[in-house]
């Protein structure tokens, strides 16, 4: 059971993060469709986390409720990959962020609407209505700045060379993600990753952009290990059941 | 859908039909289609309802509405929240798309058409003020994540359209 649940955070842990990042945008977005749209991504993500963390919270029993599973986890203990916890420094990296992971989203729910687990495949069914919207939004615009002025072209791929080097390890498996896998439960990522790339590298070539070519991958989220940026995620994430223990709204 | 209600006690329906959905309020939680059945055991009234959208804030409050609702008849319930089979707009009854259009909000086309008219590429959503179908895409996610923000270039009034979920 322990296999099952950090495997299930560690697909839930992503959605969490990057709801939260785009969650920020909240009012600052460049103008008020995408605000409006970036938000409702959001609000997507975070009802997918709900439907996964009250899962693991039935799992874990006793006190447990999604709440906790959400707020009062140390920082080491979230599983998601590094690329969702990226800034949104500009309007170019929320869109890249979103687009290098809408793409392997999809194809992950794709498989795991066939998972054993009855309840990971409902979730997967449900969210997968949710995420292709999401990767059609995240791709037009793909298109969109980058087949649109020398400023956004330029802004566009500085994001894409940028946070290249998180894709690799939305496909790495975690010892969790292994047992689950051979159980009929977890998705086997390391077969999506060449479609990934594929697909990817298209909707780059559409958008008349260059798909980066590196040496190096960054990793390490999946085993808990974050960038710089996690704490302050968590710091504003936690800040009221850190202030005010099991409050509830 | 109706098939899927067959075991609804038509008492149980009526309750149910006065409750409507908080985010639109023309329509009953019945003509989304959210209620996925109710069933009278043991003095306990029993509900399942499935959610439009995994994040759709309105759950929680169709749920209080619910058991309210029903209290005020006599009844006491419980209403759980299902997942599977997940909701798809194909769920809206005819009532239902008739007082969408009427609200104000185009109601969703078939599958293929909504991703034509989603990306730009077709004319296909219907102004439900005027009528006519010269629309545009303003943005792909209203002022909720189940619709689209198109305007009219006939009446240039702006609208809603609630986007097909299959």
């Amino acid at each position: 059971m322990n296999n099952l649940i950090q495997y299930i955070l560690g697909i839930a842990d992503n959605a969490l993060i990057l709801g939260q990042r785009l969650g920020e945008l909240c009012g600052h977005g460049p103008s008020l469709e995408t605000d409006i749209a970036m938000t409702n991504i959001s609000l997507d993500l975070l009802g997918q986390t709900r439907s996964y963390y009250q899962y693991v919270a039935k799992m874990q029993g006793g006190e447990a409720t999604e709440d906790t599973v959400a707020f009062l986890r140390l920082e080491r203990e979230y599983k998601n990959v590094l690329l969702v916890e990226q800034p949104n420094t500009d309007f170019g990296y929320s869109i890249a962020r979103q687009f290098l992971f809408d793409v392997f989203h999809l194809a992950l729910l794709e498989e795991l609407q066939n998972s054993k687990d009855e309840m990971l495949a409902a979730i997967a069914k449900k969210s997968i209505k949710e995420v292709l919207y999401h990767t059609r939004f995240s791709s037009d615009w793909i298109k969109r700045l980058g087949d649109g002025t020398e400023e956004s072209h330029n802004r566009i791929q500085t994001a894409i060379n940028d946070l290249w080097i998180f894709t690799d390890e939305l496909f790495h498996q975690t010892d969790a993600d292994k047992a689950m896998v051979t159980e009929g439960i977890g998705v086997d990522t390391s077969l999506l990753k060449s479609n990934y790339y594929k697909k990817v590298s298209g909707i780059l070539d559409e958008a008349t952009l260059q798909t980066p070519v590196v040496e190096y991958f960054q990793k390490g989220g999946k085993q808990g290990i974050h960038s710089e940026h996690m704490g302050f995620i968590l710091t504003e994430l936690q800040y009221m059941q850190r202030t005010y223990p099991n409050m509830t709204w | 859908m109706t098939e899927q209600l067959a075991n609804i006690d038509q008492k149980l329906f009526e309750i149910l039909e006065t409750v409507s959905d908080p985010e639109i309020p023309v329509l009953s939680i019945m003509e989304m289609g959210v209620v996925r059945s109710a069933e009278l055991k043991n003095g306990i009234v029993e509900v399942e309802i499935t959610p439009t959208y995994s994040g759709c804030p309105a759950m929680d409050v169709i749920g209080d509405d619910i058991k309210a609702a029903f209290r005020k008849e006599g009844y006491e319930a419980k209403v759980e929240l299902i997942l599977s089979p997940a909701w798809t707009t194909d769920w809206i009854t005819p009532k239902g798309r008739a007082a969408l259009e009427k609200y104000g909000i185009a109601s969703p086309l078939a599958a293929d058409a909504d991703k034509e008219a989603l990306l730009g590429n077709k004319k296909l959503v219907k102004c439900p003020q005027c009528g006519s179908l010269n629309t545009k895409l303003i943005s792909q996610f209203g002022s909720t994540a189940c619709k689209a923000f198109f305007q009219c270039e006939e009446c240039l009034e702006p609208f809603d359209y609630f986007k097909c979920l299959k």
